[in-house]
């Protein structure tokens, strides 16, 4: 069974790692602080598995790390998306209808 | 067992599965696709937005599946770190300004390894007697790699802010020690596979981790910590992953190989535009070697000094003109000064362009970002492959703040340590007007033969205020 379960998350990790690399190569050198910002931000779904530690309620050392880690990761999530949206706004082409 | 979601079920094991399993996991599947499609959406500076709030959207998605899980029985913690997580995020979102990008960066990347390694930590804590084999090694890997991105974005942030020197901190051995330090971290990780219960294995990778963050960052220049920002943002990647095989969730292996491509590709895109490979940012302490090298002649004699009114003449007969900002211009406040010079001479009917180095700013496409704030219309902006053909035909080159990036050298002096260097040709446009503070060489402390050639005129000053200067010469003058 551990075995099983390996393969198919190889299968998720070595497919995502595809994916990403033709995605993440299309994105221009103009965006690439917003890429940065934006990857920081998604990575903050550590936020999932800190969730679980900090309300399964095992004993009070895990919780507590688990509510530091909700805590770090919800700043990455907050932050990070506020953050790349401020950019992104910031992009803009010269006047519309000009030539 | 431990109750990890059960991805691939026999017959009987689907029997088992509660409808709330079924959400988190179609939780968790949707955010998948979300954050690709998202990531996607980047490819464009007009699809952008929407793929952000794509990603937004799939982030909700999984927190809200997430909340649903059998696993979680309180929930008080749970709102406490999401509510001083979110009045702290708010502010680093909002307020940081934009020539901070790579200290906030680092800063984030700092909060996501803390996350992971604290995940990993309370994990193994729990379930150190039932861990298996393969759990043991991939929450090992999560901690070790978690604790890395910790203190070594602590170590990044503290350079990039000027809170520890930015020059490197080396001493002899260095190299021999690291290595040796990796290697006993590699080497207690297959111990933990082996023997998962062993609590002292455990808590020392975890510690190695901690140690090796600092280390690793701490004989590595200011110059460089854009490719060090990128990798910390592939391990931070890395280590999420890792979290994802240790609790059997696919959305974190998903988002963690995103995360980590990322940031392994624009650490190989800087280390190529500065002219430098991996091996030599990490173990080669280059600021020491380069100051060296400074003094090869070709002094200040040569030099041509313009005042603000001839850089103005220049300007005015010119009819393509093309703009290189490096990172003075950010440090100045220019950008603002910049566009509306910029503004100034289209009007009057030249062409006006902006050439944009990779490495010109302090971390990825940062500078892009400085100039789209001072409302510079993003399809000026140019990359080097795009411009660099276009100087031979280019009436006036202005340089502001930036120097190694033009540096011919890096064509034309085998010795020179930027040699090979991707450089912006401005010297082939037939006037290069350079404004700089002082004769100080760049950020590398290599001299630039471009200040010395005789269609360069150099305009020393605070490039804001220079700037401003000229615009006003030329409407006084137009």
């Amino acid at each position: 069974m551990p075995l099983e379960r390996l393969i198919i998350l190889l299968y998720v990790f070595v497919l995502s790692i595809f994916v990403g690399y033709q995605v993440i190569t299309k994105v221009p050198q103009l965006l690439h602080t917003p890429l940065m910002a934006f990857t920081n931000a998604i990575s903050g779904i550590s936020l999932v598995a800190s969730l679980v530690i900090a309300g399964e309620g095992k004993n009070t050392l895990s919780t507590l790390l688990g509510a530091v880690a909700v805590t770090a990761a919800t700043i990455n999530v907050v932050g990070g998306f506020l953050i790349t949206d401020r950019m992104l706004k910031m992009f803009r082409r010269k006047g519309k209808g000009a030539a | 067992m431990r109750t990890a979601l059960a991805l691939i079920g026999t017959a009987e094991a689907a029997h088992a599965i509660d409808a709330r399993q079924v959400i988190f996991l179609l939780a968790l599947f949707a955010a998948s696709v979300l954050f690709i499609l998202g990531l996607r959406g980047l490819s464009h500076p007009d699809t952008a937005r929407r793929g952000m709030q794509m990603a937004a959207v799939g982030m909700l998605v999984a927190v809200l599946g997430t909340l649903l899980h059998e696993r979680i029985v309180t929930y008080e913690w749970i709102v406490g770190g999401l509510v001083v997580g979110t009045v702290i995020g708010i502010p680093m979102g909002l307020w940081i300004p934009m020539t901070k990008m790579p200290e906030r960066i680092a800063l984030s990347h700092c909060f996501g390894g803390l996350a992971v390694a604290l995940v990993g930590v309370a994990e193994y804590f729990n379930h150190r007697i039932e861990l298996s084999p393969f759990d043991a090694g991939a929450v090992g890997f999560e901690v070790l790699l978690g604790a890395i991105t910790f203190t070594g974005s602590l170590m990044a942030f503290g350079k990039l802010q000027g809170i520890l020197p930015g020059r490197p901190q080396t001493f002899p051995g260095q190299n021999a020690i690291n290595f040796t330090l990796l290697g006993l971290a590699a080497s207690m990780l297959v111990v933990l596979v082996a023997q998962p219960q062993i609590q002292p294995v455990f808590y020392a990778i975890a510690s190695l981790g901690f140690l090796l963050g600092i280390l690793l960052v701490a004989p590595i220049g200011g110059a460089d910590m854009p490719v060090v920002i990128c990798l910390l943002n592939s391990y931070a990647g890395l280590a999420a992953a890792a979290t994802g095989f240790a609790l059997d969730n696919p959305v974190l292996i998903v988002c963690g190989s995103l995360d980590g491509g990322s940031g392994f590709i624009l650490a190989l895109i800087m280390s190529k535009a500065m002219n430098r490979s991996f091996r030599n940012v990490i173990f080669g302490a280059f600021g020491t070697e380069a100051v060296g090298l400074a003094a090869v002649g070709k002094t200040d004699a040569a030099i041509r000094e313009g005042t603000v009114e001839d850089a103005a003449e220049l300007l005015k007969a010119a009819s393509s003109i093309i703009f290189v900002p490096g990172y003075g211009m950010a440090v100045a406040q220019a950008q603002h000064a910049v566009r509306e010079l910029a503004e100034l001479l289209q009007k009057q009917g030249a062409s006006v362009k902006y050439a944009i180095h990779p490495v010109a700013g302090r971390m990825p496409g940062h500078m892009n970002v400085l100039l789209a704030e001072a409302n510079v219309p993003y399809d000026q902006l140019y990359e080097l492959e795009a411009i660099n053909d276009e100087f031979p035909h280019t009436d006036v080159s202005v340089v502001v703040g930036a120097n190694d990036v033009v540096n011919p050298a890096a064509r034309s002096a085998p010795d020179s340590p930027i040699y090979g260097m991707p450089i912006l040709n401005v010297d082939q446009s037939r006037a290069v007007i350079v404004l700089k503070r002082s004769m100080n060489p760049g950020f590398a402390g290599i001299e630039n033969e471009l200040f010395v050639r005789p269609n360069t005129m150099m305009v020393f000053g605070d490039a804001k205020q220079t700037v401003g200067k000229i615009a006003a010469a030329i409407k006084s003058g137009g």
